[in-house]
């Protein structure tokens, strides 16, 4: 045929970044999972803060748990610690897993593309579209528990890790930091999510596995690990917001795992957006699985958690598990002179200050054979402390349980009037006794003392 | 048609892997013309009309359309149309939730929705969702959705898939319409019914080789000899003046390509000794009752183009949905 070849170019423009935007989000919330989602965000934890905070026995063993009587803020963070363990990375799991995979299920990959005439752009779209239900879904549970606990208990001082109070602000402002740090991790499993989603295409496994990886990195954090490695894992912002209830704020750990943490979500983004754009659509057969999407998402993964151990070693004094007698006694001695005037409030006793408690404390982990470093709970303190108005010295021993987070839970073993019971009898009657068992945390991050 | 190419394919080919899937293929399609691709399954059928809905880029070769050359990282011009392997519609979505959003991607055709359902018949059933929809209706609506975006190049695979006669009938006065518009209409189908009737041209792949590529005229004449069914008043006498018939073969009764009818008879030879053989015939005093190819001459053709005519018969009925390419 001879013919003449069309001169006039017809335009080339892909669909309008912020029109598939919004196509990708109504794909998302028209969807029943998502919508039932959202409302268990913003409802459920309301209700659980309010019925929990007015029961007798408190969950004592989870953070801030045993203050749920006491102020509304303790909920809330209460709620975090138990998303931080399961419901963001689930959250993730059936968004971001679930975001390209979707496309494969219904064969609407071909469709979509033609539409819109950018892979780059339908990626854009989807991760952000998918991004902003994660952020509205993780939102849900910050937002509805402060108010569930402040409407039902009230918004009283906050005790923190440390014993110290926060007051009105100061708690407000932690809480809301807590769960912002806590969403830096949670943009890293939707990452991951994503490149599951487009690594793995219609196979289960991509929805699984955020869910998957948060079930790994719960165990890995249960290991004795070196204290770079634990830092270099994408979960750590998951523990590390507990520096922000500390008296100065243990900000170290916080900014590291936050950081961490969008590196990893940079990364994923990135290995995803790369896999993604390399898939060929017009092979119905292929669906971005096989062996070398598998190998290009993972092993960059595990280099960027290499990478990342490394520069923690190097950048930071501390070493080993993190976990040495002299951080531990000072923290012991912090967290009890803190509770120690939190209690004569309470017994309405003269108000005395930490400088005149000049308490101690002097820790041993199982006995003279065991180094005195490392999680477990076999660790013995002894506080002494100078009792107002005497001269002499009071002196008062916890048994501790302490977790290689650097998380310790320190039991009152006598005497029975300062630490032996878990009420104290207040002029008003009853009350819990912030000395019988508190919650404490160990600057993982700070230099490790060499004896 | 106005003899203005929209597309313009030279030397493309694509591999998937060691798979070559396009091998050095040409290809024109002129402004207002349907042009057909047929080919058996794994030709490359899907895979050429996947490059021109951007969908992939050739691995070597150029392929323009309406006026841009579609290189690794440009988009396919706005006026560009269609499906492959089925049309993909969210079935949580109505039909014209669907086509709601294909306007809103494309920034207009919003107020061409109605229009649209209206051409392909689907307007009693706009608002019903997709996931309860037949193939044929989905189809039909792939169709629309395709034609919101007004376009000037209109690819299509297997459009009629799923559609009842009347259907597949509806559906190509579409296409007709459309293509007398100005715009070019390339599709893929099994059904050389609809090709011929649709078609003006026909492109011919096999193993990913363009074989035949022009006018369905053409191809019928390159064929030469049809296998034709010959049915008379007198079957015996007949055999014998065809067997006497410069150009003609009567073929056995293999049972396959004519009903065992007592008074039909199957020859194959060209047009011209038809013609012949139907004097003869008349001369003999014998009455022609029906002299008529076997398969339709674009069939034949692309048995013959394909190698296929040597296949049992049955062999290429695939509808297309189990192909991957």
């Amino acid at each position: 045929m001879t013919a003449a070849v069309a001169q006039e170019r017809v335009a080339a423009r892909p669909a309008p970044a912020l029109r598939g935007y919004r196509f990708e989000l109504l794909k998302l919330v028209v969807q029943w999972r998502v919508r039932l989602l959202l409302v268990a965000c913003w409802v459920g934890p309301a209700v659980f803060v309010a019925a929990v905070s007015g029961q007798s026995s408190l969950p004592s063993d989870t953070l801030f748990g045993r203050w749920m009587g006491q102020t509304g803020w303790a909920g809330s963070l209460v709620v975090l610690s138990f998303c931080c363990t399961w419901v963001l990375p689930l959250l993730t799991s059936l968004v971001a897993g679930d975001v390209f995979a979707a496309e494969d299920r219904v064969g609407t990959w071909r469709h979509l593309l033609t539409v819109v005439r950018s892979p780059r752009r339908v990626f854009v779209t989807k991760a952000l579209a998918g991004l902003t239900v994660i952020v509205l879904l993780a939102a849900g549970p910050a937002a509805s528990s402060v108010i569930g606990g402040v409407v039902a208990v009230g918004d009283r001082p906050l005790v923190g890790l440390d014993g110290h109070l926060l007051g009105l602000g100061q708690a407000a402002g932690a809480v809301l930091l807590a769960w912002a740090a806590a969403l830096a991790p949670t943009v890293a499993f939707a990452a991951v999510g994503l490149l599951g989603s487009v690594a793995l295409g219609r196979s289960p496994m991509g929805l699984l596995l955020p869910a998957l990886l948060a079930l790994l990195l719960q165990v890995v954090q249960l290991l004795p690990l070196p204290v770079a490695v634990r830092v270099a894992l994408p979960s750590y912002a998951f523990l590390a917001w507990r520096g922000l209830f500390t008296d100065p704020a243990q900000t170290g750990p916080v900014v590291l795992g936050v950081v961490v943490s969008l590196a990893w979500a940079v990364t994923a983004t990135a290995l995803a957006y790369l896999l993604f754009l390399r898939r060929d659509f017009t092979d119905l057969a292929y669906d971005g699985s096989g062996r070398r999407a598998l190998a290009g998402g993972v092993l960059p993964l595990v280099a960027l958690l290499a990478a990342t151990a490394g520069v923690v070693a190097i950048a930071t004094p501390a070493s080993g598990s993190g976990i040495d007698r002299s951080k531990l006694q000072t923290s012991m001695a912090t967290a009890y002179a803190h509770l120690y005037r939190l209690q004569s409030r309470e017994l309405r006793r003269p108000d005395v200050t930490e400088a005149h408690l000049l308490t101690s404390a002097a820790c041993d982990k199982g006995g003279s054979r065991v180094d005195d470093v490392g999680p477990g709970n076999d660790w013995r303190c002894v506080v002494s402390w100078h009792i107002p108005g005497a001269t002499a010295v009071g002196s008062a021993v916890y048994q501790l349980d302490l977790t290689a987070d650097g998380r310790y839970v320190a039991d009152g073993d006598g005497p029975q009037e300062v630490n032996g019971f878990f009420q104290v009898r207040t002029p008003t009657g009853d009350a819990p006794n912030p000395l019988w068992q508190f919650d404490g945390s160990v600057d993982l991050l700070s230099a490790t003392s060499k004896g | 048609m106005d003899g203005t190419l929209t597309v313009r394919a030279r030397g493309v080919s694509k591999f998937f892997g060691e798979v070559v899937a396009l091998d050095e293929v040409d290809f024109d399609v002129a402004a207002g013309q349907v042009h057909g691709l047929v080919g058996p399954n794994g030709a490359g059928k899907t895979t050429l009309l996947g490059l021109l809905l951007g969908l992939s880029v050739a691995d070597r070769g150029s392929l323009d359309i309406l006026g841009s050359s579609l290189r690794r990282g440009s988009a396919v011009p706005d006026r560009v149309a269609g499906f492959v392997d089925g049309p993909g519609l969210y079935p949580w979505l109505t039909a014209r939730q669907n086509l709601d959003a294909v306007a809103s991607l494309r920034g207009d055709g919003r107020s061409d929705i109605p229009d649209a359902l209206d051409q392909v018949g689907l307007t009693d059933v706009a608002d019903d969702r997709v996931r309860g929809f037949s193939l044929g209706m989905r189809q039909r609506l792939g169709l629309a959705a395709a034609l919101l975006v007004r376009p000037r190049v209109l690819v299509l695979d297997e459009p009629a898939n799923g559609l009842d006669p009347a259907g597949a009938r509806h559906i190509n006065r579409v296409l007709t319409g459309v293509a007398a518009t100005g715009t070019s209409v390339i599709l893929s189908s099994h059904r050389m019914d609809d090709l011929a009737a649709l078609c003006s041209e026909v492109t011919l792949l096999t193993a990913g080789r363009v074989v035949f590529s022009g006018p369905i005229g053409k191809l019928a004449a390159e064929i030469g000899e049809l296998d034709h069914r010959l049915r008379t008043s007198d079957a015996a006498v007949a055999e014998q003046v065809a067997s006497r018939t410069p150009g003609v073969r009567v073929l056995p009764d293999d049972g396959l390509l004519r009903r065992p009818d007592a008074d039909v008879l199957c020859v194959r030879g060209s047009v011209p000794t038809m013609d012949d053989l139907v004097a003869r015939l008349v001369h003999a005093g014998v009455a022609v009752r029906e002299l008529a190819p076997v398969v339709a001459p674009l069939e034949a053709a692309f048995l013959a183009l394909t190698g296929a005519a040597d296949a049992p018969m049955g062999a290429d009925e695939s509808t297309g949905a189990d192909e991957l390419r």
